[in-house]
């Protein structure tokens, strides 16, 4: 496993995210009010919409052009909706986020 | 109902999401749905602007008969059984002044809210505790984080704001100069009185702001649950029907009372005449003037809803008029729910107390009387005014 360093968790505002930009595409970083992360593809399933900047609730995201609720540990869109958006790992060091870039080759262009 | 009953089955309920009477029966006895919150996430039919609500639950109760069963009491959303209503009092009742505080104290069903709580929190809070509460912008949507409106591929559209709608040469050419700069691909003028740029990338949003702000530009706030526009006709500047300076009157009350959070958008206009050339009468505010003064009107709607405003009363001065126009809608903020429009909010108040003459509707209501705002208010210093956020 290739581990790259993308950023400090003080970097991402609580109930937020911040975006990795990959020659493959964009990947959104979230963390949540209890400070755990997790790193998606910043795509909504539905419509394309960037889900970093959803409003954060819980673990999950909602995206901010038809309100699709997406899990962010899994990446699937809850309820009756239907949908899943990748979700790539990550690695914390301490106040250090890293990613596994393995998975990368898979994002969408 | 019967309506409803002779309907075919590939008639659209609902507009937005294309939603035919067929396939909302179809769920129904597919999934066993009873609830409209059901419907809702198994067809998406009143999901969106929620205009054919009464629709759908006429369909509801076609085909669910004695077995639906409509809630009395809206909660606000799925995390609690409580109303707005509930809510908005308890939070003053119980000194709720944080979100946390008050999603544990009135037992939250979920941790951290959902996309519909968190913002209406957000403004009950900002609203009940002014110079204590700390706006919470990861409780508020996107559009007012970065003041911008998000479109349908991920770019934003800025929209500076243009007092009373009107403007100037250096104005339009520092907008023009912000065009050519960042390569801007839509410039539009809106309903609002004032010029719209299209197709802004989201990293370009601080560098078109700081442009526009070296011009003297504020935000429009096109899109925020706030005070929006006061739409304006020319008046006694220039027109020959003009009884008022109605072009004066519009931009006094719009630097007065923008940035104001609000329960919805409050969009206002003011006419120099009863020719009403800046269409005041279908506003959540609005001021006709006349020769003796000012004729205050609220309660209208022109979107969702086509509606008249109600007239709340005359007044003989711009000063008197003024201070009315910010009493009302400050009392909108204490009492509105959120994304209740003002005319809802009216129709609400009048289930409790209906108008017997809508001749002389301000009076009736109790609502028109004499005012006075506190000195330091009518100085420009409104200490109920929350600044929006920079975020």
């Amino acid at each position: 496993m290739t581990v790259v360093v993308i950023g400090k968790l003080s970097d991402i505002p609580r109930q937020g995210a911040r975006c990795v930009v990959t020659p493959c595409g964009r990947i959104a970083v979230f963390r949540t009010a209890e400070d755990h992360v997790f790193a998606l593809e910043d795509r909504c399933p539905h419509k394309g919409g960037p889900l970093s900047q959803g409003i954060v609730h819980g673990g999950a995201v909602t995206c901010p052009l038809h309100n699709m609720v997406i899990s962010l540990e899994t990446g699937y869109a809850t309820g009756a909706d239907e949908g899943q958006v990748r979700t790539f790992r990550l690695q914390i060091d301490g106040e250090t986020i890293l990613i596994d870039t393995t998975s990368l080759e898979t994002l969408a262009a | 109902m019967a309506a409803v009953a002779a309907l075919p089955d590939d008639a659209e309920i609902c507009g937005c999401n294309g939603v035919c009477k067929g396939k909302i029966v179809g769920a129904i006895k597919a999934k066993g749905l009873t609830s409209l919150e059901q419907v809702r996430a198994h067809t998406k039919a009143s999901a969106s602007c929620g205009t054919c609500t009464h629709l759908v639950e006429q369909v509801m109760a076609l085909t669910l008969g004695d077995a639906y069963n409509p809630t009395a009491v809206q909660p606000m959303c799925g995390c609690t059984s409580l109303s707005h209503n509930d809510v908005r009092r308890l939070i003053k009742a119980k000194g709720l002044k944080a979100i946390p505080e008050v999603m544990q104290q009135l037992e939250w069903a979920s941790s951290g809210g959902c996309h519909k709580c968190r913002p209406a929190l957000n403004y009950y809070l900002v609203a009940d505790w002014p110079n204590e509460y700390a706006d919470d912008y990861q409780s508020r949507f996107i559009n007012e984080r970065v003041h911008a409106n998000i479109q349908k591929d991920g770019t934003y559209s800025v929209v500076p704001r243009m007092w009373g709608g009107v403007t100037s040469a250096s104005e339009l050419r520092a907008i023009a100069d912000v065009v050519d700069k960042f390569a801007i691909p839509t410039v539009k003028v809106t309903g609002g009185q004032r010029i719209d740029l299209l197709g802004v990338a989201k990293e370009d949003l601080p560098g078109v702001w700081s442009e526009l702000g070296k011009a003297g530009f504020v935000s429009g706030h096109a899109y925020a649950k706030g005070v929006r526009t006061v739409k304006t006709c020319v008046g006694s500047d220039w027109c020959r029907f003009g009884t008022q300076d109605s072009t004066g009157l519009g931009i006094r009350i719009e630097k007065f009372m923008w940035g104001s959070w609000t329960p919805a958008k409050v969009k206002m206009g003011v006419s120099g005449c009863p020719r009403n050339c800046a269409e005041a009468t279908c506003k959540d505010v609005g001021i006709i003037c006349v020769d003796s003064g000012y004729e205050i009107h609220f309660a209208g709607a022109a979107g969702l809803d086509i509606k008249g405003t109600e007239v709340l009363g005359s007044v003989k001065s711009e000063d008197e008029a003024l201070e009315h126009v910010v009493a009302l809608v400050q009392m909108y903020r204490e009492q509105g729910h959120y994304l209740e429009r003002i005319y809802k909010w009216t129709k609400r108040r009048d289930r409790r107390n209906p108008p017997a003459d809508h001749g002389r509707y301000g009076e009736a209501q109790g609502l028109f009387r004499p005012l006075r705002l506190q000195p330091e208010v009518r100085a420009g210093r409104p200490v109920v005014r929350a600044r929006l956020g920079q975020g």
